[in-house]
């Protein structure tokens, strides 16, 4: 079974971003960019169902720019076999990608797709379901366990208030959430090794896929700032402060 | 110009969430419908037909629907889908889970999380975890959005007449199938929708250190539990307590960080709460920027005195 693993390059989860002055988006020339956190568990959790015998070969993919062979390169660092790169300089929001990932899904027929539940950059939730629906597979979003086992994979997501378990028939899709793995470190040797895996490189059009988008970004403007408030000396002032000021206790 | 909101529901009631969701579909402009998809559910379809400002309940009654599986609720809104200009999910782990699939069948792009509407056809939303907020607008004729329903007071659950129309159901996916849930039975609110959060950071130094400190003052103020990366990281506390951008995003009346110096990745996970507290013996922490009021002291005498205190 095969095992495909979509990877988004991001702004590093450390990185405070800033709005442009022009309100036009956030300004990302010059910073740390990573792979997304969400997806570098979709790829460990990938690799480690080929360490159990159950996948026989990973493929990372990523869609959007040139740099994102550097991610791609990461997510073989970490152990996926080889990586497709969709290569595009143009805005690509979480319907296109799907669709692009759909012409993939085609071409390689793997049992599962695993990708992060979310990136963190637009927050959108979206391209895993997307995809899902787009090749009506079931789905299982927010995974914290995954089991494969008789054509099946049970998950255990995490929902509002604890978590549920369900059961699909593969293929399937799956989105990964915090709880599932902690990824390994990227080696140095691995590190090498992975710079002779096979990354293959495509264009959407290649593909047959219109990534026009869907939602036009109007302006993006800094969020309501807050200001610091008062130091307290003590905890009777504290206290004091939160019942006849703030009034929340 | 008709709005749909997808409800959510135990099948007995509607979640509070979904009162969110009806305001923010109000504002967009036309009727707002409530499709209620469940299994026995007729006591909640009862209620959302209660909720003001709601012109019809359509009712949908399948074994498939007990659990809410993402296959079969979005295969069912997308049956009826046709007549909608918006179709409106709340921002949780159940709306996010379906909403996505519906707007991939329609061939339009969804809006995640508004915070605010615009216009019929504009919408506001957080991005880089709230770091920045984005004015965006729609380009396809039907609306998919996810509500943020802390952007949005919740209509009230009574005072409406709305009929309620039964629909029959579409057929169950075989593909997925639900076999078990573990909702947490503690007593304590859950996070994202606790009033009052207590969390917890680095600074307490062990797993044992973090219960003994941490739980009296969560059982004082009735609130529930949280905790910085740093904190889970170091296994202190259990990852489903992690507030952060990678974490959970949440907005309290009354936020307690004790301990917690203020890494961007945690700040952006709380910053929206109404009141920040902050506990920390690092004057330059930079929580303290944050803070509404802020205590330079060590925790672990200032907690205690604290709980003792309340």
């Amino acid at each position: 079974m095969k095992v495909l693993v979509p990877v988004k390059r991001v702004v590093d989860y450390n990185v405070k971003v800033r709005v442009k002055s022009d309100g036009s988006g956030v300004d990302i020339a010059n910073v740390k960019m990573s792979m997304n956190p969400f997806d570098e568990i979709a790829i460990e959790e990938a690799v480690r169902l080929k360490e159990k015998g159950v996948a026989t070969e990973v493929i990372a993919v990523s869609c959007g720019v040139t740099q994102c062979q550097e991610t791609l390169r990461t997510a073989m660092a970490i152990g996926a076999d080889r990586a497709i790169l969709v290569e595009t300089t143009d805005e690509l929001q979480p319907l296109a990608v799907a669709k692009l990932l759909k012409a993939l899904v085609e071409k390689e027929q793997p049992g599962l797709v695993i990708l992060g539940k979310q990136a963190i950059d637009d927050d959108c939730n979206q391209t895993g379901q997307m995809l899902a629906a787009l090749c009506d597979m079931p789905q299982a979003t927010f995974a914290s366990k995954v089991e494969v086992v008789d054509g099946k994979a049970k998950v255990t997501r995490e929902v509002d208030g604890g978590s549920e378990t369900i059961s699909l028939m593969l293929p399937a899709v799956i989105t990964t959430d915090l709880r599932l793995n902690e990824p390994r470190y990227v080696t140095l040797p691995n590190i090498m090794k992975a710079k002779k895996k096979q990354m293959d490189i495509v264009k959407p059009a290649d593909l047959g896929v219109d990534v026009t988008p869907h939602i036009k970004t109007l302006r993006v403007k800094e969020p309501p700032q807050r200001s610091a408030g008062i130091k307290v000396p003590d905890v009777a002032t504290l206290v004091a402060k939160l019942k006849n000021e703030a009034k929340v206790i | 110009m008709t709005a749909l909101v997808i409800a959510e529901h135990d099948n007995s009631s509607i979640k509070p969430a979904t009162l969110n969701v009806v305001t923010a579909a109000v504002q967009c402009g036309g009727d707002v419908h409530v499709l209620v998809a469940g299994a026995s559910a007729g006591a909640a379809a009862a209620a959302a037909a209660q909720i003001s400002g709601v012109a019809k309940v359509l009712h949908v009654e399948d074994a498939g629907f007990a659990h809410g599986l993402a296959e079969n609720m979005a295969a069912q809104v997308l049956a009826i889908a046709a007549g909608y200009t918006h179709i409106l999910f709340a921002a949780t782990a159940s709306g996010k889970n379906i909403a996505p699939r519906v707007a991939a069948k329609l061939d339009v792009g969804q809006i995640s999380d508004i915070t605010k509407v615009d216009s019929p056809d504009t919408f506001e939303r957080p991005i880089y975890a709230g770091n920045a907020i984005a004015t965006v607008q729609s380009l396809d004729a039907t609306k998919v959005v996810t509500v943020r329903t802390t952007g949005f007071d919740p209509a009230a659950a009574s005072g409406g007449a709305a009929l309620v129309e039964s629909l029959s159901a579409v057929a169950a996916s075989p593909k997925a199938t639900f076999i078990g849930s573990e909702i947490a039975r503690n007593d304590r609110p859950e996070l994202t929708a606790a009033k009052i959060i207590v969390s917890g950071g680095r600074a307490l130094g062990s797993s044992e250190k973090f219960t003994e400190i941490m739980t009296p003052l969560a059982d004082k103020l009735g609130a529930a539990m949280g905790a910085s990366r740093a904190a889970v990281d170091a296994g202190y506390a259990p990852n489903d307590w992690q507030v952060g951008q990678t974490g959970k995003i949440v907005a309290p009346q009354l936020y307690v960080a004790c301990g917690i110096s203020g890494a961007i990745q945690h700040l952006a996970g709380m910053k929206d709460s109404k009141v920040i507290v902050a506990i920390n013996k690092d004057p330059e922490a930079p929580i303290f920027s944050v803070a509404d009021y802020g205590l330079e002291a060590d925790l672990f005498t200032a907690v205690p005195e604290l709980v003792a205190a309340l």
